[in-house]
């Protein structure tokens, strides 16, 4: 099927059917339920749910299968996002130039950035990465104002160009769209008491999300795959059989940059703006924190701590005082206040502390991210393996997460 | 004139002479021993066939090619594969996965990308992979990781993946360093199979007497860095510049 082996097109076919069902999957909690703020099928959260998720498969391409951990991949978002903008400005409102563009340009960066950087592996790698991201974050905040607008942000206005698009003559902004479909459209149908909403925007990343993934299968699958995790394994035996790791690891760089250019151009396509904080170092620290909580080298992992991290990030930080209060209120009035106070740190905009004691637990627990808790439990209902063919003095060390 | 001809070569760390004008000539389809205490620079004159060290003065040259300045993975691509000292294999990856690597290189050379292949899929790179596999004797193993496996068996999956490249002149580093005297005999009688099956020129740096004397048809005795004799096994034994390099002066 299409180059999958079984198992993976099994795999994909999961992915797929989550990916097209999830606004109806993500809204399980009827409007009025008190537990309706969990809902997260609204279509800013999807849209952020499928781009983040492209942002963390490749980047898994890179750390996953390679080792570099690179702590600069934000730098190649926040490029994604300037090109698209300037793609609306100067061409047409239609996302697909806008993306093409996206994807091309940051991957020229990737290829500069990646050719000098890959000079060093380890901590040095990592610490390059961080600088060239860094550097390209002070240039979009001052010196390249002309290009970025600076701390205002890259935004439309009525004067733009346009050269394609026919003349504006409605006195306000025009959205980005793909061939007449606007992409903040939203079909809305109710039923059992709950409205769900199929989004344009969401559907258009969802597709190219799915594209990307089944990309990302291939190249697991492959040669070239197989050559980036002997990068990982041991560079030393691949001098000596005639390979050279250098442009394999120049390859898997420029490769997980596109997709960050991707992730950046869709971000832009669903909200036409683009600052310089997307290329902040958090936000290339939290791609990693997706990657590591997901299960890193694993192709579902980096998906599920996409999923996970941007869940937290919006409705955990929701929750505040008051929703606790309401939660709580079945309990005597000194129970319930000493409950919300001691609740009270980890929600709202406390929402951080929460992700740092789950990454912690997982790290810790789960050295494997979340994918691995689910193989736990998936192994727990199928029949055990004979005993005996586990050699416990032949364990394998697990491999290191950095390349050495 | 041999498939390998080291000339004048000499090498220095600091104030200490590694190698001092060593010459040496291999000659195609013989398994040549290099033996000699330690220190005598064996492995240092190894490392200088490998494109891992670069010698101060000399020329090495391969096949009328000289090897100085290729990069390891250039050396290797023009036939000169190397089993370490301790095995030198991808722990993560399965044994098949391993031997398929080397199999790859040899058919793309030292880089090519197909990103859109299935490893798998791949049935003549992985015949080819099983069937070296099977005659190392390690078909039962194939989907092990090959972290898991014994050191023997470690030693058998590299010597393996050297193979699968069909190399023209393998340098084994003391290939039998840390094994049973069972498993020793049956890595001689393997050496001995390839040898006689594949045509494969070797060079072999040990320290055991019984694998070289079975093995070699000719012997470098190496002592501080310089070869001192240069003969067939019979003659070496007796000699007696051997014996004063190993005993340290007969008087």
């Amino acid at each position: 099927m299409r180059g999958l082996e079984r198992k993976d097109f099994i795999l994909l076919a999961f992915v797929t059917a989550i990916a097209l069902l999830a606004p109806i999957i993500l809204n399980p909690f009827p409007a009025d339920s008190p537990l309706a703020q969990f809902n997260a099928g609204y279509p800013d959260l999807m849209q952020r749910f499928a781009i983040y998720g492209i942002f963390a498969v490749g980047f898994n391409i890179l750390f996953g299968l390679t080792g570099y951990l690179s702590f600069g991949h934000a730098a190649f978002l926040g490029i994604g996002s300037y090109a698209a903008v300037w793609m609306f400005k100067l061409l047409t409102m239609n996302v697909l130039p806008a993306v093409l563009l996206s994807v091309l340009l940051s991957g020229a960066f990737a290829l500069i950035i990646g050719f000098i950087s890959l000079r060093r592996s380890g901590i040095y790698f990592s610490i390059l990465t961080l600088a060239f991201a860094q550097m390209s974050y002070a240039l979009a905040y001052s010196v390249l104002t002309p290009i970025t607008n600076g701390e205002t942000g890259l935004q439309l206005s009525l004067n733009d160009p346009r050269v394609l698009d026919p003349v504006n003559t409605s006195g306000s902004l025009p959205f980005p769209s793909l061939f007449g479909i606007k992409m903040n459209a939203v079909a809305e149908i109710e039923a059992l008491g709950r409205v769900y909403q199929f989004p344009a925007g969401y559907y258009f990343c969802a597709v190219i999300f799915l594209i990307a993934f089944y990309l990302s299968m291939r190249i697991f699958r492959s040669p070239f795959g197989l050559m980036l995790r002997a990068v990982k394994t041991n560079q030393t035996r691949m001098a000596y059989t005639g390979l050279n790791p250098r442009p394999y690891t120049l390859a898997a760089f420029v490769i997980s940059g596109m997709y960050a250019g991707l992730a950046g151009g869709l971000l832009a396509a669903m909200d036409p703006l683009a600052g310089a904080e997307r290329m902040q170092w958090t936000a290339s620290g939290e791609v990693v924190l997706m990657t590591i909580l997901g299960g890193v080298g694993t192709l579902l992992g980096p998906i599920l701590g996409a999923g996970f991290i941007k869940y937290f990030e919006n409705i955990f930080s929701k929750i505040n005082d008051n929703v606790l209060h309401q939660w709580f209120s079945f309990l005597p009035d000194g129970m319930e206040d000493f409950v919300v106070t001691i609740l009270h740190p980890f929600v709202g905009k406390g929402w951080h502390l929460t992700l740092g004691v789950l990454f912690m637990l997982v790290v810790i627990f789960l050295p494997g991210g979340l994918i691995e808790g689910f193989q736990r439990i998936g192994r727990l209902f199928r029949r055990r393996p004979k005993a005996g063919k586990d050699d416990p003095e032949h364990h394998p060390k697990p491999a290191p997460h950095v390349a050495e | 004139m041999g498939i390998l001809e080291i000339k004048n070569v000499s090498k220095s760390f600091g104030g200490l002479k590694a190698l001092n004008d060593v010459n040496l000539s291999v000659q195609e389809n013989t398994v040549h021993a290099i033996i000699g205490p330690n220190g005598a620079g064996k492995s240092t004159l190894l490392n200088c066939l490998v494109g891992k060290l670069i010698p101060d003065t000399g020329s090495v040259t391969f096949e009328g090619k000289s090897l100085l300045g290729r990069k390891p993975f250039e050396i290797n691509q023009l036939g000169v594969s190397r089993v370490f000292q301790t095995p030198e294999i991808f722990g993560d990856l399965t044994v098949l996965e391993n031997v398929m690597i080397p199999c790859f290189a040899k058919r793309d050379g030292v880089f090519r990308m197909h990103a859109l292949e299935t490893v798998l899929r791949e049935a003549e790179i992985r015949e080819k992979a099983e069937s070296v596999l099977s005659d190392m004797g390690m078909a039962d193993k194939l989907h092990m990781h090959s972290a898991s496996l014994s050191r023997g068996d470690k030693r058998r999956l590299e010597m393996a993946m050297c193979l699968a490249q069909e190399p023209k002149l393998l340098l084994l580093d003391e290939p039998t360093a840390g094994m049973a005297r069972a498993d020793t005999n049956r890595t001689i009688d393997l050496l001995k199979d390839i040898q006689a099956s594949r045509n494969i020129t070797m060079v072999i740096i040990e320290h055991d007497m019984h694998v070289v004397f079975s093995l070699a048809e000719r012997i470098t005795v190496m002592a501080q860095g310089t070869p001192i004799v240069e003969d067939v096994p019979e003659n070496i034994k007796g000699h007696p510049k051997v014996q004063e390099a190993y005993l340290g002066g007969a008087h």
